[in-house]
């Protein structure tokens, strides 16, 4: 039927230019040569005047990367990644030190602003004038990533006041050198794998995070990373420390230019908290997925643990991972103390070629801990998602429980979704229980919708979300609004 | 004076394990603004074809004849399109859509359609009082509207359901499927009166059924039978009677 095709015409056009993130920002950036070796180590060292024991930890890091392989068990697949023909340094030029938000470069802060995230203060805060239609929205401090630094961090006073440290975790290397000395690496050491030792070694900037003692953390924190520079690798380092008692929501954002090539993107993020501490790490990637045709894209490896150390302490990571043409990531958690909860609540998008092959690692050491993992997957076009999940109980875990939920969601015949859920339990004392659904749209709940009026794109909206919401309550109430539009523009082009 | 519904030699195949298979072998009928109509014929003579075919649902290819509403030609239109511009079908067997809830699927589509149909749309403080309004007269309750698209519901919540679609949609055609099979005495007449509601000078309905009794309370400007593919007979209201007491032998012998 021609007026069929044509819609879906139309409709793949849409998808093809849908990624609404994908331009690119003109500025001066100073590089460091190409290629990974120890002079470039000692170079981004220097740049970021460093202490010694820093430069040493990388070289360490370094040593340990050269002799590791690339990881080859995950349901993905790539041509070789030439590590000598990218940069690994990147900043914006007129960078200074310490700065106010005047000094940040207005073409940054149009950029930002491009993206929808706010860097002005003044603009945010309660009770200032509110744009007719828009809605009072909360304070969020945010930490601006461009390539390979930190170009802004708002509401650094605010929280000061309040005794919470957030900043560029560069400039936490040389404000607070102890702090970052005991916790880098304690929970992902530098030899944890492949790209975590890789990260290690070229880490450029990142999130330092720090809530004293019996402080709940009154804003919501946030980095928003940004890859613009070609040919440029990402590798940030995110740090966050939460004590006795005190608590932090934090959320993370990501976007970057449409390019024909592919681009790494190989960060670690450690968590720590200590006894009844809780923390709450959100994520909503969007990266360039390459075009349609698997074109370009970033490759995406990441490493993300938290350690809960302490009694009744909580982390709870929550992701919605829509873009990058590679996705290989699985943010896990030590219950170390008693009684520790560990959550993982994940949505993943794949459309077109893109390749996700993620889950999370909910390791029991303690007694009582409890972990839940509700993986939601949703493939489209040719893609391949695979869900990949370890819950480990050690023999002391007595009394540990764990409750796996995996749903697929299929959407059309030429994509592929896996679940492959590891368990070991070696305490006979603890419960784990696993379930799995897979499921499809299908062609009658398509024409149901659109007989009731909906076009292609509500209805396969409005049932990606109903898919997926028990994972998307869990994110902060105005994240949540954009990642369902996030889903929906994600699968554009998906049916027809 | 242009026909409100007017369907003209109609015939649709569908692939049946890549074979063609013609269902619908030359379709007439012409309905008028206000007027309800109703289809009765044996199972498998192609009513609900037909009612899909009105709908828009693409496994199923026209191989000639034409049906013009309200002067457009339907059979152009994308299955959105046609419900913007006022088709509604009452699913025979209404689709489950886990997760999606059931309040916010009718908001959204009523929402749609709005838009198309240039209405503002409504927040949600209206919806709800339309939708209150709207269950309030179905006798039905409001923990409906709480629970899953059909997830769960039973064979007579699900045509209620269907139902309080159409209350809300405000269609100009409504094309109901069996709406009244399974249904017992008190559900039959909620759908009746879901039907007799929207009845006005720019309302018509096609109304497919096996029993009287629907069509008892919905007094129909003209009753026909379909059998394999045709319309092979048509009458006023007295026709169904007729049915009830003899079946539909004669017709079929009349088609042959
Ligand atoms: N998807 C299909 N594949 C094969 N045959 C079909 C399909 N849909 C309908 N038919 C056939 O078309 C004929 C008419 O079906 P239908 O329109 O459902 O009749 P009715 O609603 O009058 O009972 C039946 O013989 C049925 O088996
Ligand atoms: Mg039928």
């Amino acid at each position: 039927m021609p007026a069929v095709t044509e819609t879906r015409e139309q409709v793949e056009k849409l998808g093809q230019s849908s990624y609404k993130w994908g331009f690119e920002t003109d500025i001066e950036m100073d590089f460091a040569p190409k290629g990974l070796n120890e002079d470039t180590i000692r170079l981004i060292s220097s740049r970021k005047e460093e202490p010694q024991w820093l430069l040493d930890w990388r070289l360490a890091a370094f040593a340990a990367w050269q002799t590791m392989e690339e990881p080859t068990w995950a349901k993905v697949s790539h041509p070789p990644i030439d590590y000598q023909d990218a940069y690994y340094y990147a900043a914006p030029k007129k960078k200074a030190g310490p700065k106010s938000l005047d000094e940040v470069d207005p073409e940054l802060l149009r950029t930002y602003e491009k993206l929808g995230i706010p860097l002005h203060e003044q603009a945010l805060l309660a009770g200032v004038e509110v744009p007719e239609g828009e809605e009072a929205r909360m304070p969020i401090a945010v930490d601006a990533v461009f390539d390979s630094v930190s170009v802004a961090t708002t509401f650094r006073k605010t929280l000061a006041e309040a005794g919470v440290i957030f900043c560029p975790i560069s400039e936490a290397v040389r404000d607070y050198p102890d702090l970052v000395r005991q916790y880098l690496g304690s929970v992902v050491p530098v030899g944890d794998n492949f790209f975590a030792a890789l990260n290690s070694a070229v880490f450029t900037d990142g999130s330092f995070v720090y809530v004293p003692k019996g402080v709940r953390c009154p804003m919501e924190l946030s980095t928003y990373f940004r890859i613009n520079a070609r040919n440029t690798g990402q590798f940030e380092r995110t740090l966050i420390i939460v004590e006795d008692k005190a608590s932090v929501s934090y959320l993370e954002g990501c976007t970057a230019p449409m390019r024909d090539e592919n681009q790494l993107h190989a960060a670690v993020v450690e968590l720590v908290a200590m006894e009844d501490a809780s923390i709450k790490y959100s994520t909503v990637q969007n990266w360039y997925p390459g075009d349609e045709n698997g074109l370009g894209g970033i490759y995406n490896f990441v490493t993300k643990r938290g350690a809960c150390r302490g009694a009744r302490s909580k982390i709870s990571w929550t992701q919605v991972e829509t873009g990058s043409a590679i996705t290989w990531k699985y943010p896990s958690c030590i219950l170390q103390g008693e009684g520790a909860v560990g959550e993982f609540y994940s949505v993943a998008v794949t459309n077109n070629r893109q390749q996700a092959d993620t889950g999370t690692k909910m390791i029991h050491i303690g007694r009582n801990t409890r972990s839940t993992i509700i993986a939601k997957t949703i493939s489209a076009g040719h893609s391949d998602s695979t869900y990949r999940g370890l819950v480990r109980i050690l023999p002391k875990a007595s009394g540990a429980r764990n409750f796996t939920q995996c749903d697929s969601l299929l959407i059309g015949d030429q994509c592929g979704a896996h679940t492959v859920p590891y368990i070991e339990n070696r305490n006979m004392a603890a419960r784990v229980e696993h379930e799995a659904t897979t499921s499809k749209i299908s062609e009658d709940q398509m024409f149901y919708c659109r007989q009731r009026g909906l076009s292609e794109e509500d209805a396969v909206g409005l049932i990606v979300n109903g898919f997926c919401k028990d994972v998307l309550k869990e994110l902060p109430m105005e994240f949540a609004v954009e990642a369902q539009k996030l889903l929906q523009i994600s699968l554009e082009g998906s049916v027809g | 004076m242009s026909d409100f519904l007017n369907i003209s030699g109609l015939h649709a195949r569908i692939d049946a394990d890549g074979a063609p298979k013609e269902i619908l072998r030359g379709v007439d009928l012409i309905i008028a603004p206000g007027e309800v109509h109703a289809i009765m014929g044996p199972n498998g003579s192609g009513k609900s074809t037909l009612s899909y075919v009105l709908a828009g649902r693409e496994d199923y290819e026209v191989t000639s004849g034409s049906v013009s509403f309200k002067g457009q030609d339907l059979l152009a239109m994308e299955p959105e399109e046609r419900a913007a511009a006022g088709v509604f079908l009452a699913f025979q067997a209404p689709i489950e859509l886990p997760g999606v809830n059931n309040a916010n699927f009718l908001r959204t589509a009523v929402n749609a359609v709005r838009r198309a149909r240039g209405d503002a749309e409504l927040d949600a403080v209206a919806f709800l009082k339309t939708v209150r309004a709207a269950t309030k007269k179905l006798s039905m309750s409001d923990e409906m509207l709480k629970r899953n698209v059909n997830v769960g519901f039973s064979g007579g919540e699900k045509k209620r359901n269907e139902v309080l679609q159409m209350t809300m949609l405000q269609p100009s055609l409504a094309i109901l499927d069996e709406t009244d099979s399974g249904l017992d005495v008190d559900a039959l007449r909620i759908v009746a009166d879901g039907v007799n509601a929207l009845r006005s000078p720019t309302f018509s309905a096609l109304v497919i059924t096996h029993h009287q009794r629907l069509l008892d309370y919905l007094n129909p400007d003209r009753v026909h039978v379909m059998a394999r593919g045709r319309i092979v007979h048509s009458g006023g209201a007295e026709l169904a009677k007729e049915i009830d007491v003899q079946g539909y032998a004669s017709f079929l012998a009349e088609a042959a």
